[in-house]
């Protein structure tokens, strides 16, 4: 009977304590449950932080930060595009960033809570892929030109002419391994609006590029600055920042961006939706467009940062180097990518498998 | 254990792990991209089922059909070297003494265990302008030149004012290169097992009765090894087919192969439906080989069981 009552005692106290527990639960604060765990998913490009950027984040807020890298925004992209698997910000491209809210896939950010907003130079804080910048905060932008290795040029190669149209530099030109892209600065060799999605415009860059193609060595998938480096190429379509890189281990190395005019990009700090952190999200938002932590990533991946007061803080050579920075004229002749619908994109895929197949 | 139809229970415990992994892991995310072939693009990111042929009709376009004839002659070469170097290979690793036989098998297979990135990112070192073959070569220019400048002729010039490297990367050299150093193992393999299960007795008699070693090789050796062969080329000439990674890294301007349109359906382009198209047609002719094999090597051994 001793044994009876025992069990019986120990087993409605067990339940009468789960009662209590669960009472007390559905009554404790709601924001001690909310808390997120302090992590981060990052998706960046490669070679694209600074390198201390995330450990000092680390220490000052205790968020740990996991980075996984993408090559381009295609696959970033195309990762998402079936459901965010779990990452917090991202960073995708001017006209991606277009795409991406089209599709509903980033999530507004609360600008109440980036006080490091007033950081920003005025040009950048609006844009015309992201009016209000609702969904995206600038990181870094630049331009694509033309490197090429002083000592085995007549002169600066200055026009898209000697990428596209003429054989002075035969198979030692690269170009870039994106469809868009190419066609783009085709489009403004030619003289034609860099998004123009006129067919017979297509056409006419597609048949362009088949001429040119026996001179072309190689369509670099983002390598073309080794390819210059090492001596392959001696004139390559890049990004300013990759030959940027090169340019720091070589000093025979040039950048110009030709008088046609090149791509103006941007890349932008976004938070996809479903992002499982987006209260840290945003303290690591703030914390890049933070003047010290600015400065410290620009000096390090030498792209021109939007973020004036990390400029401050910089050195001369970083704010006067024109392959940064350019002149106001030639930022007044490039342009900037825009989406320009699926039936765009379709036809610029056809002209490059045309142009790669012929 | 001797026969699952004595022994169902022993059957299934093995057999259905690796059947529902097969299932969740294999089959049903190739039946979610082959329903995706007769889908169309609805926005940015949806895809609608509803079952039309149009991407079957644009994949069969003579603009892809040209590139699908590109591939197969690339993955054809790639075989013919492959079955050519790798039966060399075979017989060679056949008959050498038993006690070598492991240590050749390791080094054909040790390639095998470096990552293929890492493995085609190799051959870019070697074969590029300052390479390593362009390296050596540079110097036996060097010393030829120093050759000549003892005899007195430098002046002569005959080896040039310049050494000019050899254009070895980014062109279909450096892609079939690159193909066949990947696929080799593919062929050797099959081939040494067939080999190896080869009856020596064979060639004994055959070398007795008076043929030669190549008619020996020729009528008996090539035969008996037949269905290595077999198994061998098609282990080989179908992922050659749909390498993508060797015709990016290593390929020029001229080396599209249909795998790299295929990536770009699903990247840039954005056009899974007609990906999935592109791809079920190359699995399609894929199906097609394996059952032509099939259907050979059933004759094969009817005409054997009559013998």
């Amino acid at each position: 009977m001793t044994k009876d009552n025992r069990s019986r005692f120990s087993r409605r106290s067990f339940l009468a304590a789960l009662g209590a527990t669960a009472a007390g639960l559905k009554f404790s604060p709601r924001l001690a449950l909310a808390e997120e765990p302090p992590k981060l998913n990052f998706y960046n490009w490669d070679t694209y932080i600074g390198e201390d950027t995330l450990d000092n984040f680390g220490d000052a807020t205790g968020i740990d930060v996991t980075m996984d890298l993408f090559a381009d925004n295609d696959e970033l992209f195309a990762k998402l595009k079936g459901g965010n698997p779990g990452y917090d910000v991202i960073v995708p491209t001017n006209d991606y960033v277009e795409r991406m809210i089209t599709a509903g896939m980033l999530v507004p950010v609360d600008h109440s809570r980036i006080t490091n907003v007033s950081n920003i130079d005025p040009t950048f804080r609006d844009a015309a892929f992201d009016p209000g910048r609702k969904y995206s905060l600038p990181y870094m932008w630049g331009t694509i030109g033309i490197g090429y290795r002083k000592s085995r040029v007549d002169s600066v190669p200055d026009s898209w002419k000697w990428v596209f149209d003429s054989d002075r530099y035969a198979r030692k030109i690269a170009l870039m391994g994106d469809a868009p892209t190419v066609i783009q600065m085709g489009m403004k060799y030619l003289g034609y609006p860099l998004n123009d999605t006129d067919p017979a415009h297509i056409r006419q860059v597609e048949e362009m590029l088949i001429r040119q193609k026996p001179d072309v060595l190689v369509f670099a998938e983002d390598n073309g600055q080794d390819l210059l480096l090492s001596g392959e190429v001696d004139v390559v379509m890049e990004w300013n920042g990759d030959i940027l890189q090169v340019m720091e281990e070589d000093d025979d190395i040039g950048y110009v961006v030709p008088k046609e005019g090149g791509l103006l990009w941007q890349d932008c700090l976004c938070i996809p939706t479903g992002a499982p952190h987006p209260e840290n999200a945003h303290v690591f938002i703030n914390y890049i467009l933070d003047a010290e932590a600015g400065a410290e990533i620009a000096s390090f991946i030498q792209y021109a940062t939007p973020n004036a007061a990390a400029r401050k803080l910089l050195p001369a050579e970083y704010n006067t180097n024109p392959a940064i920075f350019p002149s106001q004229e030639t930022i007044e002749r490039c342009e900037v990518a825009t989406y320009n619908g699926a039936d765009y994109t379709r036809m610029i895929d056809e002209a490059y498998t045309r142009i790669m197949a012929s | 254990m001797d026969s699952w139809r004595k022994n169902p229970l022993v059957f299934w415990v093995f057999a259905v792990p690796p059947a529902v992994w097969l299932l969740l892991f294999f089959l049903t995310p190739l039946a979610l991209i082959w329903v995706f072939s007769f889908g169309e693009k609805s926005g940015l990111i949806d895809v609608h089922i509803t079952w039309t042929a149009d991407n079957y009709m644009r994949a069969l376009d003579p603009l892809y059909l040209q590139i699908f004839l590109k591939s197969f002659w690339f993955a054809g070469i790639t075989t013919a070297i492959c079955l050519v170097v790798g039966f060399v290979l075979a017989i060679a690793i056949t008959f050498a003494p038993g006690r070598h036989r492991p240590i050749l098998l390791l080094l054909v297979m040790l390639p095998f265990w470096t990552n293929l990135l890492i493995r085609t990112y190799a051959l870019i070192a070697i074969l590029r302008t300052k390479g390593s073959v362009n390296a050596a070569l540079e110097q036996f220019w060097g010393w030829g030149n120093g050759l000549l400048a003892l005899l007195g002729v430098e002046h002569l010039q005959l080896l040039g004012d310049r050494f000019e490297p050899l254009h070895l990367l980014y062109n279909n050299f450096a892609v079939v290169a690159g193909l066949v150093y990947v696929h080799l193992p593919f062929m050797v393999l099959p081939l040494y097992a067939a080999l190896d299960r080869m009856d020596r007795s064979y060639i004994e008699a055959s070398l007795d009765l008076g043929a030669s070693q190549l008619r020996t090789f020729r009528s008996v050796v090539i035969p008996l090894a037949a269905p290595g062969i077999v198994s061998g080329v098609i282990i080989t000439f179908v992922p050659a087919l749909g390498s993508f990674l060797t015709p990016d890294l290593l390929g020029g301007t001229d080396s599209q192969m249909i795998a790299n349109v295929i990536e770009r359906q699903f990247k840039s382009a954005n056009d899974w439906p007609f990906g999935a198209a592109l791809s079920f047609v190359l699995m399609y002719i894929t199906f097609f080989a394996i059952a032509l094999r099939s259907v050979w090597s059933a004759r094969r051994d009817a005409r054997e069981a009559l013998a």
